[in-house]
């Protein structure tokens, strides 16, 4: 069976999609954060492009907040991303999973979401343009009790919108 | 809810002006809980006497809360009573000892409930101690509005409790707590208060946003909380009569957790996460300025104070892993109390002074524990997939904490077990809940 490129790009898309929507928080304070209009994922002035094209999250082993390389390339990525769309600003999500104390979690998650927000800003995006939003244990996208879940749930993630911060 | 004492404030109450029905005694009715108790000690809680037509079922359900009260001790057990050989057909009629011996009651309480023309209900109690013949101190009665009924009935357990056991009691008492509903990638929750045995659940908040870890004032009126109302994680302190609620008036920007009342109910210790790294800080509730504690890179957290004010645990991670600090109340040099193998967090001092519960994660189990305030005598009261966030009686001798279970459907319920590692029991919810803390007994 042959499938032409076409539908391959976009059941690409729509799996894509499933899998971010609900990544992000987008809960109050952020407008247009993580779900609502993100724009086509074929503009690349989009928040969805950005969420879909670049990668909008990197992963961190247990309880380390540093980058890896791949983590390091994306952010790169991103980097060059927001210092084209300059009218984007982004929350920076930073998450743990769910071994752990809630408020060491916490903690844990906005030292995630200011190691990607250092590099950004290392590549040039400038500092007023980032906030972090540590939500801890509070927010996982895989909820079974298994590392396969778990390194998933260790993370950060991008919520670009235009407009800036809110 | 206010109840209305009979005579003057606080636990004050009124001494039946009966004559006791016999010689009063300590006698061998004692159960001392710190030696921990294998075997409960029979009691026996008859239906209270109405003494009105219309306090008929207040007489029942009152005795039936005394009981659960102190049946839910692990400390006593009770005797079902359709083995009764005799019940009390008034409040004054004399006790017989014999019928009580014969079903090896140890104690026994009788009472009588009556009403009033103005709505108020008069509740008064006895305690005999069976085998001694005699009653356990003075009658008591209170008074209160008809619908504050379960509270005199705690006051009644808290009394028979403390004559007992010597110790002060805790079932008068309420338990704010995060109540939870939804998946666990999409909770929703809401701040709830509810009595100590999880009757009367009020909640405080609506669920349109996260809400985590409140804490009681000292008085139980107030209730500090972290909110991410604004989108960000923000110390909220929020009236519990009023349910008027505002975010603590530090700097604007900053992402505020973990706070706690000092004893004096106006101080406020808090973490505060600026450039990914979290330190505590000290405040005043009603405004005042923003006092660093800590200066580490490390994560310091979950501060918390001892009740005499002049010190403050928390937790750090500046050794390379989470363990357990004491420092003066105004900062400064930190001694480490915890050093067992694992990771130790969420450090709360007793409200007697003489022990910190904690949370401990070792070899992929989390411990609830209690250790002294140097850091020795360590005992791990609980083990679990997930246990967290120990919060005392407020007689120091039980704990309440958050049990979560594992897997895609875990969900999280509210635990007690005695400092004993006795008696671990679910406190009943109908909703799913975390995060309590237990308010000091009410006035």
């Amino acid at each position: 069976m042959k499938l032409n490129s076409k539908t391959i790009v976009m059941a690409a898309a729509i799996m894509l999609s499933a899998c971010t929507n609900g990544g992000g928080f987008g809960g109050g304070g952020f407008r247009g954060g993580g779900g609502g209009t993100t724009g086509a994922a074929s503009d690349p002035t989009s928040a969805g492009y950005f969420q879909q094209a670049i990668g909008d999250r990197v992963l961190f082993a247990v309880d380390q907040h540093t980058l890896t390389p791949e983590s390091s390339a994306l952010l790169d990525l991103q980097a060059n991303w927001l210092l084209t769309n300059v009218e984007f600003g982004a929350v920076i999500e930073g998450h743990a999973d769910e071994q752990g104390t809630s408020a060491y979690n916490l903690a844990l998650s906005g030292r995630r979401a200011n190691s990607v927000i250092e590099y950004l800003v290392s590549r040039g995006v400038s500092p007023v343009r980032l906030q972090p939003l540590p939500l801890g244990k509070e927010r996982p996208i895989a909820i079974c009790s298994e590392e396969t879940c778990y390194n998933q749930n260790r993370r950060a993630v991008t919520v670009v919108a235009a407009g800036g911060l809110s | 809810m206010r109840l209305m004492i009979t005579v003057a404030v606080g636990f004050a109450c009124l001494l039946i002006g009966l004559p006791a029905i016999a010689q009063q005694s300590r006698g061998p009715l004692r159960i001392e809980i710190t030696e921990g108790v294998i075997e409960p000690l029979p009691v026996a809680v008859p239906d209270f006497i109405a003494e009105t037509a219309d306090a008929a079922n207040f007489a029942i359900d009152i005795a039936r809360v005394v009981a659960a009260d102190l049946i839910g001790t692990g400390l006593f057990r009770e005797i079902p009573k359709n083995a009764f050989l005799s019940t009390p057909t008034s409040f004054s009629s004399p006790i017989q000892y014999s019928d009580w011996k014969t079903l090896n009651a140890q104690a026994l309480i009788t009472g009588a409930v009556a009403t009033g023309s103005d709505g108020q209900l008069t509740v008064k109690f006895r305690v005999f101690d069976v085998f001694s013949d005699a009653q356990l101190g003075d009658g008591l009665q209170f008074g209160g509005a008809a619908n504050s009924w379960r509270r005199m009935a705690h006051k009644v357990a808290d009394a028979v409790y403390s004559r007992i056991t010597g110790e002060g009691g805790y079932f008068d008492s309420r338990v704010v707590f995060v109540s939870e509903t939804g998946p666990k990638n999409q909770r929703a929750k809401r701040l709830a208060v509810m009595d100590y045995d999880g009757a009367n659940v009020q909640f405080l908040t609506d669920d349109s946003a996260i809400v985590l870890a409140p804490r009681f004032s000292p008085t139980g009126d107030r209730v500090l909380y972290t909110s991410y109302e604004t989108g960000f994680p923000k110390v909220n302190v929020l009236d519990v009569g009023t349910i008027e609620r505002r975010a603590l008036d530090v700097q604007a920007e900053a992402l505020t957790f973990a706070p706690r009342f000092g004893p004096d109910g106006s101080t406020v210790v808090l973490s505060l996460s600026q450039a990914g790294n979290t330190d505590i800080f000290k405040t005043r509730v009603d405004g005042g300025p923003l006092v660093r504690l800590t200066s580490t890179p490390s994560i310091e957290t979950a501060p918390g104070f001892s009740p005499d004010g002049s010190w403050i645990v928390f937790e750090s991670d500046r050794s390379g892993t989470q363990q357990l600090y004491v420092m003066g109340a105004n900062g400064g040099e930190a001694t480490r109390i915890s050093f067992g193998k694992g990771r130790y967090g969420t450090p709360v001092w007793s409200p007697r002074g003489d022990l910190i519960a904690f949370t401990k994660q070792a070899n992929g189990r989390f411990h609830i524990g209690v250790m002294r305030t140097d850091g020795s005598e360590e005992r791990l009261l609980t083990a679990s997939f997930l246990d967290e966030g120990p919060t005392w009686s407020p007689n120091g001798r039980v704990i309440m904490f958050t049990r979560e279970s594992k897997g895609a459907a875990g969900a999280r319920a509210l635990y007690s077990v005695d400092i004993t590692g006795r008696n671990l029991r679910r406190v009943p919810t109908n909703l799913s809940g975390s995060d309590p803390a237990w308010s000091p007994l009410l006035r």
